[in-house]
């Protein structure tokens, strides 16, 4: 099934279950692309804003600004009838963590996107997932001439924990886009207990 | 989305002429996700008192509920604006809800089957 079609936009009743997850990455890191590549409805940008919070960062370059907005991309995929899931492209940077905070509450976790000619960059993108609480799995966005590194290696450079998956996709495509958010959920579905019966 | 919007400032300041100065709603309840859909009282109640934007999300909501995110989305109004223009809204009894907030600590395992099997069957 392919991304946006205006014809197939599915109209909500308003009694469904609403789920988010959270795609996060470095800037440039593919975001938006996935967002939009996976999305039924036409691409979207809300803004929010933060207030004097972030003035300790923002008085560097303008003193009286007391205000920083900030867009988010997201996107919404119809699972069932009764089942909706919202996606949000999230702004990595550290100064954003009220609003990712406000964002991630209630986000069943996030898909973080990496492209592997800036995996320094990775770096306080996974910091900021886990001190939001959210279990996250990496995806390895596979830019046209970015180096194919083998996974252990990868693995060691992100410091990534053994039990985080590692997947690769192409962000324009989306049969590997919809996998990825299928590994996501397989280890959401790992972390969480059985219920007691 | 709309082709010129104001910019950065005065769109904010006008974002909270409209919520009459709030910063918070009056109610806490809306998550970006919360489906918002109108009542079926919604076209016989009063319109004067709302101001623009909010008639704007009852016009948005004629077509089907439609989530805060993407309310906030429509109206070119940062999320938080759009929660207290909402909340004003179920108050008035023009809009409802019909979720129950999900916010636990802990994923419910059932749930996350359900948006497995959901992405997988896609």
């Amino acid at each position: 099934m392919p991304g946006f079609n205006n014809s197939d936009t599915p109209v909500l009743r308003g009694d469904e279950r609403t789920v988010k997850i959270l795609i996060c990455g470095h800037l440039g890191a593919g975001k938006t692309t996935l967002v939009n590549t996976l999305s039924q409805i036409a691409p979207v940008s809300t803004e929010e804003v933060m207030t004097s919070a972030s003035t300790a960062v923002d008085r560097l370059d303008l003193p009286h600004k007391r205000t920083t907005t900030v867009a988010m991309d997201f996107g919404r995929l119809s699972l069932t009838d009764d089942l909706v899931l919202y996606l949000f492209g999230a702004p990595g940077q550290e100064r954003f963590f009220p609003i990712l905070r406000d964002l991630a509450t209630g986000a069943l976790g996030a898909l973080v996107l990496v492209d592997t000619r800036r995996l320094a960059d990775t770096y306080p993108i996974l910091q900021l997932v886990e001190d939001l609480d959210l279990a996250y799995t990496v995806a390895i966005n596979t830019f046209d001439g970015a180096p194919d590194h083998p996974d252990g290696r990868l693995r060691e450079v992100m410091d990534l924990a053994p039990d985080t998956p590692l997947v690769k996709c192409d962000a324009r495509e989306w049969a590997g886009s919809r996998d990825a958010l299928i590994a996501l959920v397989r280890h959401l579905l790992t972390r969480t207990p059985e219920p007691a019966r | 989305m709309s082709a010129a919007r104001p910019s950065g400032d005065d769109r904010l300041v006008r974002a909270y002429v409209v919520t009459s100065g709030r910063w918070s709603p009056s109610r806490n309840t809306l998550d970006h996700i919360t489906l918002i859909s109108l009542t079926a009282s919604a076209a016989h109640l009063r319109h004067t008192h709302l101001n623009p934007e909010q008639r704007s999300i009852l016009a948005a909501l004629a077509g089907g509920a439609q989530s805060v995110a993407e309310l906030a989305a429509l109206l070119s109004l940062p999320v938080s604006v759009a929660r207290i223009l909402l909340a004003d809204l179920l108050e008035s009894g023009h809009i409802i809800t019909q979720q129950r907030i999900t916010q636990t600590a802990t994923p419910d395992r059932t749930l996350l089957e359900a948006v497995l099997a959901g992405l997988q069957q896609l």
